[in-house]
């Protein structure tokens, strides 16, 4: 009785080991990657805060020896960041909600209703996603820049519309799903409406409730977490495309573009104001481009954390099955 | 199906009539925007790339190309120097990453799908790639000398040696043939490119081991079954749509890039060049090997896949 009582306890204590040196490893594990992921963004910091001699100094690496501030004055003047940001934020506001919007929609139609050619036209929106925009680009870009619905423009005014350097074809193109990876949502909404239960609809109908009723009401709050997964996606990646920015944009400039222009920029107002530089060193330029990116993304990272319950949440109960 | 039904002498919608128009009626933003701009563009991008184009203050006009209109297709793939390299290079390239980002990821999300403390903090970490290396923020990264050089300032001499001196052990003291080898030792060498890849397929692949009943376990572990068998019986079944989607997505997600080879000569063929014939043909080219290699691999893993409730 006895002796069996000390196996009993020494095979317990046997497991416990092994379940620390597990629990350990994994902690181990887990830290690297969290490390490997968010390594570049704390180099982006340090080196934003740095003196350009600071980059040539061999025994600076991470903290600054000549701490300054004027990486992010140079920046923000460079990239007239009040103007832009506030550029930015409307569209990539207003397109994700939209996006989202007819996405929920046509996901929703998707998983509940049947009707003819249901799995061709689902078909379909996974052909929009893998079809690359650049095929379709040009003949975006000319559909934009000669625009017309039947004629009708080029009847009344003479000549078809010009939308390009205005917000008309994002926010079209976020009106009609056809946005930045737009099949995506589709198919993020589409499974977790299928994973909801149907009895709470059947409940509604019997009550007398209508399709778009019970939709709008019933359906769409218990989507929430998905919801917010989905309207971040659409703002992150709105806000860092550079993509149909480029193509639509040339003269009005939103985050992206600004961003990537901004060493050329910085360096040309500085000859303006009489300085001179020989040529632009490349560590000024990737000093510029660290300070800017922390700039584009600092309202990133403030959006996911305020998001992130949900983001997880949504994650949780979407159960993606094939 | 009957939609349509004659009573008193009109015709009437029945209830699949009903549900159906109301289906359509959902999903009439996407029907519009498919039919009115996606469709549309198709075509008139598969006309451009068999056509010249003239561009004036009012309008374009397309000339049929030379050689039956094949002249970009042939151009691009017989005469042009860099296209072909750059396409199978690609090609290759994402032989190696795909498997690599599928395995990450799902080793990824089964880590952070256990409890532990920390747990919330972890998962916001691992889905950051999400925001860190989108658009425009990714493309100055591979751009930025500085940023690359930093990463690895004072270890590069070593850490190259080090990883030679792996290379040498694993091909010394293993029976690993020399293809695993650099596959291994070329997979830690990138392990930031992969990290960053697979912030959206962790995500897709936590929400589907989230979505494993419980009860299968519980049931299993009554039985006497070990955590390895659990794995290969339960998990890896069960998760295996969604290691079909994945790869999909990501061989999708690694083509589409904007860092990516191909897509950065095909725009500025188009638009620094102004070849608008010769971009299209290279787009279509292009957009061809990525489906034919996406029906293998979609042929290749659904033959493995198990659905669950086959509907």
């Amino acid at each position: 009785m006895m002796r069996d009582r000390q196996k009993i306890r020494r095979k317990v204590t046997i497991w416990q080991v092994g379940r620390g040196v597990g629990h350990f490893v994994r902690a181990v594990i887990i830290v690297g990657i969290c490390f490997i992921i968010l390594q570049p963004l704390f180099t982006k910091l340090s080196v934003s805060f740095m003196a350009e001699r600071d980059l040539y100094d061999s025994s600076v690496k991470y903290i600054a020896k000549h701490f300054t501030l004027d990486n992010y004055k140079m920046a923000i003047e460079g990239m007239d960041y009040g103007t832009v940001f506030v550029r930015t934020l409307l569209l990539s506001g207003g397109v994700s909600l939209l996006q989202l919007f007819t996405c929920l929609l046509t996901a929703y139609g998707f998983a509940r209703f049947r009707f003819p050619f249901k799995k061709l036209l689902f078909g379909c929106v996974i052909l929009t996603l893998i079809v690359p925009p650049q095929v379709i680009m040009l003949p975006l870009f000319m559909k934009y820049r000669f625009f017309d619905i039947f004629g009708i423009f080029k009847a009344v005014t003479g000549a078809p519309l010009n939308l390009l350097d205005t917000f008309a074809p994002f926010i079209l193109q976020a009106c009609f799903c056809m946005g930045i990876r737009n099949g995506l949502y589709i198919y993020m909404l589409r499974q977790f409406f299928k994973g909801m239960p149907r009895e709470l609809e059947e409940a509604a109908f019997v009550d007398g409730s209508g399709k778009l009723r019970t939709f709008l009401q019933i359906m769409v709050p218990s989507a929430v977490p998905m919801m917010v997964t989905v309207f971040l996606f659409g703002f992150v990646w709105q806000w860092t495309d550079s993509f149909y920015t480029s193509l639509y944009l040339s003269n009005t400039k939103l985050i992206s573009s600004s961003l990537s222009s901004l060493a050329v920029k910085v360096y040309s107002a500085y000859e303006n104001n009489g300085g001179s530089m020989n040529f632009i060193s490349p560590g000024f330029v990737s000093m510029m481009n660290n300070t800017g990116t922390i700039l584009t993304i600092f309202p990133l990272i403030i959006l996911y954390l305020v998001c992130q319950k949900y983001f997880v949440e949504g994650i949780e109960r979407s159960g993606i099955v094939g | 199906m009957g939609f349509w039904k004659k009573r008193n002498g009109k015709w009437h919608l029945t209830l699949t009539g009903k549900e159906a128009v109301a289906g359509i009626l959902f999903i009439m933003p996407f029907l519009l925007g498919f039919f009115g701009i996606f469709l549309p563009m198709i075509a008139e991008s598969i006309r451009f790339s068999f056509s010249n184009m003239e561009v004036s203050a009012t309008g374009y006009t397309l000339k049929r190309a030379a050689d039956n209109g094949l002249e970009h297709y042939l151009r691009a793939l017989t005469i042009d120097p860099e296209f072909n390299l750059n396409l199978l290079k690609g090609i290759g390239q994402m032989v190696v990453q795909v498997p690599l980002v599928i395995i990450f990821s799902f080793f990824a999300a089964t880590l952070i799908n256990q409890k532990f403390h920390g747990r919330a903090i972890a998962r916001s970490i691992f889905f950051f790639p999400v925001i860190l290396t989108s658009g425009v923020i990714l493309g100055l990264e591979n751009s930025d000398l500085l940023v690359q050089t930093l990463s690895t300032t004072g270890v590069s001499a070593d850490e190259a040696q080090s990883m030679f001196g792996i290379a040498m052990f694993l091909s010394k003291y293993t029976n690993l043939p020399g293809v695993v080898v650099d596959f291994l030792t070329g997979a830690v060498n990138g392990i930031y490119g992969i990290v960053t890849a697979s912030g959206v397929q962790i995500l897709i692949f936590l929400a589907g081991l989230q979505s494993i009943a419980p009860s299968l376990y519980e049931a299993s572990s009554m039985e006497g079954a070990t955590a390895w068998e659990n794995f290969w019986k339960i998990t890896f079944p069960m998760i295996s749509p969604i290691i079909l989607v994945n790869s999909v997505y990501t061989i999708i997600d690694l083509f589409t890039n904007e860092t990516n080879e191909m897509m950065k000569t095909i725009k500025t063929t188009i638009f620094n060049d102004v070849k608008y014939g010769l971009g299209s043909a290279m787009a279509w080219i292009y957009f061809i090997c990525i489906a034919v290699i996406l029906v293998v691999v979609g042929g290749l893993i659904s033959r493995k896949v198990f659905y669950y409730d086959e509907r």
